[in-house]
């Protein structure tokens, strides 16, 4: 066969690279690269600005040679470095036109500053930082190629051992706090790896995940073989491990992580009701925040020492936010009763905003106090102890926690469960199979409001004063998207997805301005690659398994047919099995 | 006095008649076919004998009561199941979850039961379990409770969706062209096969089919519906030499040339 000419611009390494360069282009002129560069990855040697433009390279790399035909080692690498090349000229164009002085590349795009040339060229003048800029972008190319080449646990042991060390770098601060200070002085400097830190950390890292890679199944079956011995030995003992595991969490990382984590929590809590409505019924309820707000505003009027106008404790008003909350779901099911898809999701979405503009409003300004909000709100107390400060609070956002857990999962496993996944799949056809649609709709609702409330009520105790404010379509949006990346109804993909999508922003500050642009990316990427979501349902691991042993079996089958075909009967099709 | 009837039934859409004044009667433990070309208005009279659309003339008796206002649950609950013409499945579900929920109406446990997870809902889900698993049984998916509904075979997904129409428990299963896309062999196995569901489970069929041959060979009554109307009425044998439906299907010179 005659072979085709080669034509650069037909070639994916032309796409890939092209797109790859406008990617790095863009994430440079909205500020990330700049404002991540105050941040040492490892210190003195490359930025997590510089990181975050590497690392999309690798992946892109990575990308492109896994679409490739003809993975042999020298063509992967090639394409990568090709692409790293381009992404390479394309910044290279970029910093000298930021150096032409009368284009005055900075009137338009603001970030196109001293500093961003300064973090594109390592500091290191023009001419040098050009070269070490082309080199890094083709290397880290070829290597991101290159993953695809190494075979099976090693290389996903390499990748991943990667990973793990750039989150560890990336969030420094928290090991800092609960490492000894004898390992944190030797990993890090300053806010980075120190060179030796980091590579202690990689190998470290590599090593274990090979490890487990090739001994790892061998662990978790001796886990089972005892668990199959002693079924509620080992399983009691997990739990307690796990229990008090997490009851000592907030002493091992502090105040200010026990805040984040606290804020975590709350979006689990609320993450487990939407993804009841959402996950298990399918009814995409955009307004969601609005349960949230009932809760928070109920517990803050029935105990707000300002407003004065009841005087309940937080365990008198808890209940009565949560039947609030209930009420407004259902309160709000019924007009929807007959609406799918997108209407639903509009109208729900409008709910949201109802319940937001009426606490702003100046008419019930007397009672819900408008826009200036509510303040000293009602703690809870236990036992006369005051619950304040946010170590305190994570004890009772875990309770809420487990209590929303064991709901969810509950009537997941029930017949209501399996009628909501029915009416998730096909509307028409669940009614006609008996069920009362108007009921499972309305529990629905319920049960998820029941849980944003409960969420409310907690968030309005622990930040003791609150603004209407707070209460944004935002909010809703964040749940829905933190339940997408852990994946739509699975309950440790809520927990999973609000660890992702919460507590990283929150943990870095820098990160924080370009959140919803780093959302978008990511639930795209998430859809591309990963539909199921981090932790996918545990129907889907069942499927898997079953499709296993069907592969194991047609022997079997093949062997019962000859059989049945010698004594001169029908198979394949038969459905009465009586022939 | 049949277990299923239908007295003049119309269901229009804007100026077209899909079904037009159509008198059913379905007479117990009978398996009864309807007949027509495309465009004839069986569907649409299932889904008006289902509920799923509302009669605009007429009414729908089941064992002599009144049941063409209800929702289409409430008739399901009230004993009619019913397969669709291109099979609808609940595909992400597993196997036995779909018989599972065509139980949901015999499942007798409630909100509290679930939330607290109480010994009765247990008790209740095992005997629903293995029920369901009985049931795969007799359909012969023993084994396949675990698959996704949407990876099995073309065949055994129709299969699934009587078994889970049988789930319901029904008094009349209506089954919309239960043998479309098979071979023939797999439609007379079929055709055995819903036999088999009359005689042992005793169970009222009423059935739309296009495959002549599987008709004739299990039908007790035909009705043939062209244009929304029902043309004739018969046992397979008065339907086989009736003028008019021939002319249906065949058109009009074939009408004369058979009768020539």
């Amino acid at each position: 066969m005659k072979e085709r000419k080669w034509h650069f611009w037909q070639s994916d390494i032309a796409s890939y690279g092209l797109i790859l360069g406008v990617v790095v282009i863009a994430m440079s002129l909205v500020g990330m690269v700049v404002s991540f560069s105050d941040r040492h990855f490892i210190s003195g040697v490359i930025t997590e600005g510089q990181l975050l433009l590497f690392l999309t390279v690798v992946i892109v790399g990575y990308l492109i040679a896994r679409g490739m035909e003809d993975k042999s080692p020298i063509k992967v690498a090639l394409s990568g470095a090709g692409i790293g090349l381009i992404s390479g000229l394309f910044l290279v164009a970029l910093v000298l036109l930021i150096n032409i002085k009368p284009l005055d590349l900075r009137a338009m795009f603001v970030n196109a500053s001293p500093k961003l040339v300064k973090a594109l060229t390592f500091d290191k003048g023009l001419e040098t930082g050009f070269i070490y800029l082309l080199l890094t972008n083709i290397i880290s190319g070829a290597l991101g190629g290159l993953i695809v080449v190494i075979p099976g646990v090693w290389g996903s042991s390499l990748a991943n051992g990667a990973l793990i060390t750039i989150l560890i770098g990336v969030l420094t601060e928290i090991w800092k706090t609960f490492l000894p200070r004898g390992v944190s002085k030797f990993l890090f400097v300053g806010r980075g790896f120190s060179v030796v830190g980091f590579i202690v950390t990689f190998v470290v890292m590599v090593g274990f995940l090979i490890f487990w890679g090739f001994y790892g199944q061998s662990v978790s079956s001796g886990y089972k073989k005892a668990e199959a011995k002693q079924p509620t030995g080992v399983k009691v003992t997990t739990w307690v491990i796990g229990l008090v595991f997490f009851l000592l969490v907030p002493r091992m990382v502090g105040s200010y992580l026990s805040e984040v984590l606290d804020m975590v929590g709350l979006y689990i809590l609320m993450g487990l009701g939407l993804n009841i409505v959402v996950g298990f019924a399918g009814l995409l309820d955009l307004g969601y925040v609005a349960f949230f707000a009932i809760g928070a505003y109920t517990m803050a009027v029935l105990t707000s020492a300002d407003l004065g106008l009841f005087h309940l404790t937080f365990w008198i008003a808890l209940p009565i936010s949560v039947l609030l909350a209930i009420s407004a779901g259902v309160i709000l099911g019924i007009p929807v009763l007959g609406m799918r898809g997108d209407y639903l999701a509009i109208v729900t979405m409008g709910f949201g905003e109802i319940i937001r503009l009426l606490v702003l409003s100046d008419a019930l300004k007397p009672v819900l106090g408008g826009a200036q909000g509510l303040t000293r709100i009602g703690r809870p107390v236990i036992g006369g102890l005051v619950l304040k400060d946010p170590p305190q609070f994570y004890y009772l956002i875990f309770a809420g926690i487990v209590i929303g857990w064991y709901v969810a999962s509950a009537l997941k496993d029930s017949k209501l469960g399996r009628a909501w996944m029915a009416l998730r799949e096909d509307e028409d056809v669940a009614q006609a199979m008996g069920i009362n649609l108007v009921s499972i709709k309305l529990l629905a609702f319920g049960t998820g409001a029941a849980l944003s409330g409960f969420s409310g009520a907690i968030f309005a105790a622990k930040i003791n004063s609150m603004v209407p404010h707070t209460f944004n379509i935002l909010i809703s949006i964040y749940v829905l998207s933190l339940i997408i990346v852990g994946g739509v109804g699975s309950l440790p993909g809520v927990i999973v997805g609000s660890l992702a999508l919460i507590a990283t922003p929150e943990l870095l500050r820098e990160f924080a301005e370009y959140r919803m642009m780093i959302y978008g990316a990511v639930l795209v990427g998430m859809m591309l690659f990963k539909p199921e979501g981090l932790w996918p349902e545990e129907a889907r691991k069942r499927e898997l398994h079953a499709e296993e042993e069907a592969e194991a079996r047609p022997a079997a089958v093949s062997m019962e047919r000859g059989r049945l075909e010698r004594t001169g009967r029908s198979v394949g099709g038969t459905i009465d099995g009586s022939s | 006095m049949g277990v299923l009837e239908t007295h003049s039934a119309t269901k229009r859409f804007g100026g077209l008649v899909a079904v037009d004044s159509v008198d059913l009667d379905v007479g117990e433990q009978s398996i009864h076919s309807i007949i027509g070309p495309n465009g004839a208005g069986k569907t649409t009279l299932f889904n008006c004998i289902t509920c799923f659309y509302k009669v605009d003339e007429g009414e729908i008796l089941l064992e002599g009561h009144h049941i063409h206002f209800l929702s289409p649950d409430r008739v399901a609950q009230k004993g009619i199941a019913r397969t669709y013409q291109n099979i609808r499945l609940f595909a992400n579900m597993t196997v036995l979850e779909n018989i599972m929920v065509g139980m949901h109406i015999h499942t007798h446990y409630g909100y509290i039961d679930s939330l607290l997870r109480s010994p009765h809902k247990k008790k209740e889900d095992e005997r629903v379990t293995r029920e369901s698993s009985s049931l795969l049984e007799f359909v012969g998916l023993k084994g396949k409770g675990d698959l996704f509904a949407k990876n099995l075979p073309y065949g055994e997904q129709r299969r699934l969706e009587i078994a889970r129409a049988l789930a319901l428990k029904p008094k009349v299963l209506l089954l919309d062209e239960p043998t479309a896309g098979m071979n023939p062999r797999e439609s007379e196995d079929t055709m055995r096969f819903i036999k088999r569901l009359r005689d042992e489970l005793r169970i009222t069929i009423l059935l739309i089919e296009h495959d002549m041959k599987v008709v004739m060979g299990i039908s007790e009554i035909i009705t043939v519906m062209d244009f929304g109307k029902v043309i004739a009425e018969g046992t397979p044998e008065e339907i086989k030499s009736n003028p008019q439906v021939i002319e249906a299907y065949l058109g009009h010179g074939a009408a004369e040339a058979a009768a020539m």
